[in-house]
């Protein structure tokens, strides 16, 4: 006989890929992608069916099978549900029992489109948890921050989990990509074979991985091969991206009045007669096409998913690209009636790249309108560009942007190889007992080239023509290879004693992680492949290395499925830190009440859940900081750094530096405090949570001065400081409307930061110690943003601007803040912060029938930026410049009127609160489109990126730093996709 | 598995290989020299120091800029935050320049200081070298110890009152102990003593090393400066006429044409020079040093190629109108040939106009032959900075017999006309009678742009008041009267919050 149905989800929508299997066999099948399911050959007998989806509460049927018998089954989220399955640090526990803050999303609820790094995914979705895009260049990654980060100079990024595999962090301490040759490694993850995203946030969740765990962690689960009939899935997601916000310049003709207005014969003379608008020849309609096939299904004992992605991307900066290949085995065979199980993931990407130079951002900006962008008398490639007197390159003019992309030709190639075996065995004289063995390793092999052709204006110099050195461009190339490995075993008792309605869940286990990174250095050369002298590298072949030893335990106690008590300890050694200060202690403790669940609430019609959560926790950090600070060392210096002594022939010395080096150097800790509740009503159509927290870290590693004299700098990370974060966060999912053929749900997400330095001093009861930041770009040296105690991080340090009677800002003018009748540094304050108060995620889907159509919506309010566009560009001195050349300038010159730069004003520290559409698609269903049933097809349509709504007038509201400066816009994306199953 | 967390970086060194070999000690002894040349040991875009643009943390441009700016010889016109504070005299303990400079200062006497720890007679014995390799490494020893007091001189001199750290104090989590101008006055003057047997003699040493001849010249400046350090009526004139004397007796010989002093092949038959502090555009790349003298006193108009940095000029520095117009009077250079400006205006009209004063074109990096010396961007280059030459102890011999020293190299007259007819050419230029006050203007007329303005005016008590104006000296186009606390600059605050010994200068 056989079994078939429907497996749908709770809006009557199939659920391509959920799976049906009969109890205590392997044999099942998935369902297809209008969500019918078959499984033949069945002996005639009644069957106990289980249904699963991923982010869904499983589905048990029992069946009595004679010929074809129907079962079909109605699955309902279990993001939702009590009972779904959550992923915690080494283990699972059901949502209803866990006791730290963690949001789960699912791939369901992903976002949708042309997304092709993971962060992406989640961004908007998850209460805290801020996903801000470094920028429009396609994988170029994002900076997560979780309840803000802890640290100022340590890692603020989290701690990464696939598949179990803890994985290093993104960037070098130097803020460079971990893997050379790709913008940021996550990027090199398929977004196609991430089935959810687990989110820990407390520090009662995240102290189990102790020393990493500071920042919050992130457990991304990937899809896994199902029971049953191999599916095919194949989607194809193909998107145009268009540059929509563009910066407010002056046009050619605006320039031509003003210099004819104000310029010298000179300067009039240097006007040409285009309209050329640099950043449209800058910026393009980028294509990209996201493509992925997969197949999973089930052998005899293992189930298996395999997976190829393939992606092609352009940048809306000319010449940028990215080609992406990428590939995904997953193999779970189960042995020994399930007592062993073993998971193996094994992912394999290779990115070819192609880097637009980003100067030309700027150069756009900045460069002459009335000239066009081609001059067939240039000798530069033909590129208009700005001469001095002598008929040689102007040095100090910016070069012609087109030139700047068209010229350069950075390309990177990255090879990395990722992935794990679990060995999970159930001890079979003890199957309370489990023993869990995880081997991961991380390689990749990164590599690129820079070339720059001898006639490029960007890279020639007017030296000596005699002079092989300055016959111009440039040839280069750099090799990186990266070596992580994780080992990690734990054991796991998990028993219930029903006479003491008591359960007891314990976990003890060691980890061993290793992150190598080799680095080999070359000479660079000019184009005609001239050795550029001192180029070559003292060190030809460097290594960096450190070591983490971990070991850990976790008990938790659960008395009468009502009251949870958990606690954790977990040691960590970091190779960072002298043997003294090596080791540090990170504990934790929770307790979880399910106040449904008593009796006085226990027969509630409306409530359906009512928990509490209380918990503290300790955490430590010690990545961002350099590998060997403790140890004291010396290293030689460049060629192109050496002294001279003397006049004969060998008079050039290296030289032999002393690195600054601090023995004392520990751990940062940070300690939490959560109070969280967890609520439900009317069966869970309406849930969600509210969480308040307070974080304090002290041993703040953070760049501070210390007295001169002591150390081989004067600023340097060390601990030192405290920092503090309190911060309340609400969820809200709800299901308003739910009939045969219309479905409304939406999730609402709240959160409030507020986020302060309260010591950067190490003399105790100092307080007044400041620490400058936020370089900006036009004044050399010059930063707009302090850290200072009482404030939050890179708080603005400005003037006071004084407007005038008619509302404009008075060039020069500033109030006199400390009233000594001087306007100088003391008169400089600190104002407002690049870090939002409040952030908010809005999405909602409306299904009607086949179509759907949903949205993701985010808003950030109390963000202030730095606009450095308009305070560098936003001067008459940037039309008629000081080098003899004609540029351009922000149209802020017509609110100021500025004559000369006032980098400090805080006239240029704008608002920057901020609502945008992330997101808008629309889908349509076709369910089985051939006569047999095996094709079926849904489409979708997206746009990402709608609109923005904000006050701020430069590119783009939403940056980290809060120094808008050069920045590659975001795209708005059009994107058609289709999935087609089998 | 716990060996395994002892991770040791490559490509470092111990302290014990670095100074096991002569060769270890001489690449030590560079970094302690190239900590005043270069802003690091990685090119030009690295910094030994924080908290400051690395193109702006070598030692001459921090340094050239607070003994310039704030004189009747320098205006610049770069928006960059502070800068303009020299100027306009109102300078506070904030100021990133002033912070870079302090902290560059004490960087070199760390950097000194360590060398000087590992190079005692004792570990020089215990590392087994001797004959001439433990004759060199000590001679090393003498100049670390020569440098580290001519950084001390540069604080007790702008700072007054730094704190102090020798070779006996800790690396680590410490607080060094502020000392006193006047101890510190002792001390540069002990130290420069006890190292003259140990140093080589004057003009005997390498190229760039310092020799007897560089602590003379130092000694002669620090005492010559006795009475700003010390008090009124503290004046060490005779000290400071004697050890001019002893430098201008050592075989130093005025370099016949003025312009060579300051060219990119200065390094070679430079008999006038005593110590400089050396560059090279291609192997000792920074954006510091004679680079940024060059470039910032250019622009694209003035056609940098003839200067050898055809792919500079950064349109900063310029001469304040009494350089020209009063200090030489005719700037032509046709009769005084130190005159060395160009560009058509000579009035400071806008302090933020390049082009609103005369270029100062002295330091170029052209070669004497005419050639431009190598620059790898048309940037850098290769000429030397005279840190101390002899026509300075021509004039400072002058000057401190006219202030009541005495002295065993001829008259006043005497040392003051060799300056005077080198300038010329010719003796047209001599004079037969020469005043305290007339020592001023020749002093600006021979080492302008030399970073020695400063300490000059203060010497001679024009800085502070408003017996001097010059053009916008306190930010106001006629110049005002300046406050008599800004002749010494505020400790920075960043140290005086790191290090609770410090105690802030009077009057900020």
């Amino acid at each position: 006989g056989s079994i078939s149905g429907k497996i749908v989800d709770e809006h009557n929508q199939p659920l391509p890929g959920a799976t049906v299997t009969i109890n205590g066999t392997t044999n099942g099948a998935a369902a297809d992608a209008d969500g019918n399911y078959v499984i033949k050959n069945i002996k005639a007998g009644t069957y106990t069916l289980t249904a699963k989806f991923v982010g869904y509460e499983a589905g048990v049927k029992t069946v009595t099978v004679n010929g074809a018998t129907t079962a079909s089954f109605g699955l309902l989220p279990s993001t939702k549900s009590l009972n779904e399955v959550v992923v915690i640090g080494y283990g699972t526990q059901t949502r209803k029992e866990v006791t730290g803050a963690i949001s789960t999303v699912g791939s369901k609820d992903f976002q949708t489109g042309t997304v092709t790094s993971p962060d992406q995914l989640i961004q908007g979705k998850v209460a805290g948890v801020s996903i801000t895009t470094t920028g429009g260049q396609p994988g170029a990654g994002s900076t997560i921050r979780i309840r803000q980060g802890a640290s100022l100079n340590a890692s603020n990024e989290p701690l990464i989990v696939i598949d179990g595999v803890p994985l290093a962090p993104g960037r070098n301490p130097d803020g460079t990509s971990r893997i050379a040759g790709v913008g940021d490694p996550i990027s090199l993850i398929d977004p196609n074979d991430i089935e959810s995203f687990t989110i820990l946030k407390d520090a009662a969740s995240t102290a189990i991985y102790g020393s990493r765990a500071s920042n919050g962690v992130i457990i991304i689960t990937t899809k896994k091969g199902t029971s049953g009939t191999p599916t095919i899935n194949f989607s194809s997601q193909n998107s145009i991206a268009t540059a929509t916000q563009k910066l407010d310049l002056l046009s050619g003709d605006q320039i031509r009045a003003y210099v004819n207005a104000n310029g010298n014969a000179a300067a009039k003379a240097l006007l040409g007669t285009a309209n050329t608008n640099w950043q449209d020849e800058i910026y393009q309609n980028a294509f990209a096409s996201n493509d992925n096939l997969s197949i999973s299904g089930s052998t005899k004992h293992m189930p298996y998913r395999v997976s190829v992605g393939y992606l092609s991307q352009d940048g809306i900066l000319k010449t940028d690209h990215i080609d992406r290949t990428s590939g995904a085995v997953r193999l779970s065979p189960r042995f020994f009636n399930d007592d062993l199980k073993i998971d193996v993931n094994l992912n394999g990407t290779y990115q070819d790249s192609r880097f637009a130079n980003q100067d030309a951002i700027g150069a756009a900006v900045a460069f002459d309108p009335t000239q066009p962008v081609y001059n067939s008398k240039s000798k530069y490639n033909g590129y208009t560009e700005f001469y001095d007197a002598n008929n040689l390159l102007n040095p100090n003019a910016p070069r012609n942007p087109v030139g700047l992309l068209e010229d350069k030709h950075n390309d990177g190639d990255a090879y990395r190889t990722y992935g794990n075996v679990t060995a999970d065995y159930r001890f079979h004289f003890l199957p309370q007992l489990h023993a869990n063995v995880n081997l991961g390793y991380d390689l990749a092999k990164g590599g690129g080239s820079t070339y720059v052709p001898a006639n490029a204006a960007q890279s020639f110099s007017n030296g000596n023509p005699n002079n092989l050195f300055n016959t111009g461009g440039l040839s280069s190339e750099y090799h990186q290879k990266t070596y992580n490995s994780v080992f990690e075993g734990y054991l796991n008792y998990n028993n219930t004693f029903k006479d003491i309605k008591s359960n007891i869940n314990a976990t003890a286990g060691y980890g061993y992680y290793d992150f190598r990174t080799v680095n080999r250095n070359f000479a660079s050369y000019t184009a005609a492949g001239v050795l550029v002298d001192g180029s070559t590298p003292t060190y030809p072949y460097g290594e960096n290395r450190y070591t983490l030893e971990s070991y850990y335990g976790r008990l938790i106690y659960t008395y009468n499925s009502k009251y949870i008590l958990a606690g954790s300890i977990r040691t960590d050694g970091s190779s960072r830190f002298s043997p003294e200060n090596r080791w540090g202690v990170f504990p934790s403790a929770a307790f979880t009440w399910r106040m449904s669940d008593e009796d006085f609430l226990k027969g509630s019609k409306t409530l359906s859940d009512l928990k509490m959560r209380l918990s503290y926790g300790v955490t430590g950090q010690q990545d961002g900081i350099d590998y060997y600070r403790y140890i004291p060392s010396y290293y030689l210096s460049d060629n192109t750094s050496k002294y001279q002594f003397g006049n004969g022939g060998n008079s050039l010395y290296n030289m032999y530096t002393p690195n600054a080096y601090d023995t004392s150097l520990k751990w940062e800790q940070t300690t939490a405090y959560n109070a969280g509740f967890d609520y439900g009503f009317l069966n869970q159509r309406i849930s969600g949570s509210i969480d308040f927290y307070y974080k304090k870290t002290k041993d703040l590693l953070s760049q501070v001065y210390l007295p001169v004299g002591t150390n081989f700098t004067n600023l340097i990370t060390t601990n030192v400081g405290n920092t503090e974060t309190k911060g309340v966060e609400f969820t809200i999912n709800a299901i308003p409307v739910k009939t045969k053929d219309f479905t409304w749900s939406f999730n609402y997400n709240v959160a409030y930061n507020n986020n302060k330095i309260t010591n950067l001093s190490l003399v105790p009861g100092v307080q007044n110690v400041t620490i400058a930041t936020g370089s900006i770009s036009g004044a050399t040296g010059t930063t707009v943003q302090e850290h200072a105690v009482g404030y939050a991080p890179y708080s603005f340090y400005v003037y006071k601007q004084v407007y005038g009677a008619n509302g404009k800002p008075l060039e020069g003018v500033y109030a006199d803040l400390n009233g000594d009748g001087i306007i100088n540094d003391s008169d400089r304050y600190l104002y407002k912060s690049p870090a939002p108060k409040v952030t908010m995620g809005f999405s909602t889907e409306f299904d009607y029938k086949k179509w759907s159509l949903s949205t993701v919506l985010r808003a950030s309010l109390g963000n202030y930026v730095y606009n450095n566009t308009a305070s560098n560009l936003g001067t008459s001195r940037n039309i008629i410049t000081t080098v003899g050349t004609i540029g351009n300038a922000s149209t802020d010159y017509y609110n100021t009127l500025f004559t000369n730069n006032q980098y400090l004003s805080d006239y240029y520290v704008q608002n920057a609160s901020f609502l945008r559409m992330d997101n808008l698609g629309l889908g349509y269903n076709f369910g089985h489109i051939t006569s047999n049933k095996h094709l079926t097809l849904r489409l979708n349509a997206n746009v990402q990126n709608v609109f923005v709504i904000t006050k701020f007038t430069g590119i783009d509201p939403e940056i980290y730093n809060g120094i808008d400066n050069k920045f590659y816009p975001r795209p708005r994306t059009y994107t058609l996709g289709f999935n087609l199953g089998f | 598995c716990k060996k395994e967390l002892n991770r040791e970086p490559i490509n470092t060194a111990t302290a014990d290989n670095v100074y096991s070999t002569a060769t270890g000690y001489k690449q030590s002894l560079a970094k302690v020299y190239g900590a005043y040349a270069l802003t690091g040991s990685t090119g030009s875009g690295s910094s030994d120091l924080g908290g400051i643009d690395a193109g702006t943390s070598d030692f001459l441009r921090l340094y050239w800029n607070a003994q310039e700016l704030p004189t009747d010889e320098a205006i610049c016109a770069w928006n960059d935050v502070g800068l303009h504070d020299f100027h306009d005299m109102n300078w506070t303990s904030g100021n990133t320049f002033l912070n870079g400079l302090y902290t560059r200062c004490v960087y070199q006497i760390t950097v000194a200081n360590s060398f000087i720890a590992q190079s005692t007679d004792d570990k020089i014995a215990a590392r087994g070298f001797t004959g001439a390799d433990a004759d060199n490494i000590r001679h090393y020893r003498a100049e670390a110890r020569f440098l580290r007091a001519f950084q001390y001189w540069v604080l007790m001199d702008l700072f007054a009152n730094p704190p102090f750290v020798d070779e006996n104090s800790p690396i680590g989590k410490v607080y060094p102990a502020q000392i006193s101008r006047a101890s510190l006055f002792a001390y540069v003057e002990s130290e420069l003593k006890a190292i003259d047997g140990s140093l080589v003699a004057a003009k005997a040493n390498e190229y760039g090393r310092a020799d007897q001849g560089a602590e003379w010249a130092l000694l002669a400046r620090l005492y010559l400066n006795a009475e700003v350090y010390l008090g009124s009526g503290k004046g060490r004139y005779t000290d400071a006429a004697t050890y001019a004397a002893k430098v201008i007796g050592a075989g130093y010989t005025l370099n016949t044409n003025y312009a060579n002093l300051f060219k990119a092949d200065n390094n070679l038959n430079n008999p006038e020079v005593i110590l400089s502090i050396n560059y090279d555009g291609v192997t000792g790349q920074n954006y510091g040093g004679t680079t940024f003298l060059i470039n910032s006193c250019l622009n694209a108009a003035l056609n940098p190629a003839a200067y050898g940095v055809a792919g500079g000029g950064w349109g900063g520095n310029r001469a304040v109108s009494t350089l020209p117009a009063t200090t030489f009077g005719d700037y032509s250079g046709n009769t005084d040939k130190r005159a060395m400006f160009a560009g058509p205006k000579i009035a400071n009209d806008d302090e933020s106009t390049f082009t609103d004063g005369l270029a100062v074109v002295k330091f170029t990096n052209m070669t004497s032959a005419g050639v431009a010396a190598p620059s790898p961007n048309g940037v850098f280059t290769s000429t030397d900075f005279p840190l101390f030459r002899l026509a300075e102890m021509y004039l400072t011999y002058s000057e401190a017999l006219l202030r009541g020293g005495t002295g065993t190299a001829g008259s006043a007259l005497d040392a003051y006309n060799k300056v005077r007819a080198r300038a010329y050419g010719n003796t047209n230029g001599n004079v037969t009678s020469v005043a305290l006050n007339d020592i001023l203007a020749e002093r600006s007329r021979e080492l302008y742009f030399e970073a020695v303005r400063r300490t000059d005016l203060i010497r001679f008590g024009q800085f502070y008041g408003d017996n001097y104006k010059w053009p916008w000296k306190g930010g106001v186009a006629a110049g005002r009267a300046v406050e008599s606390f800004r002749t010494i600059y505020p400790i920075p605050a960043p140290d005086l919050s790191a290090n609770p010994n410090l105690k802030q200068n009077q009057g900020y």
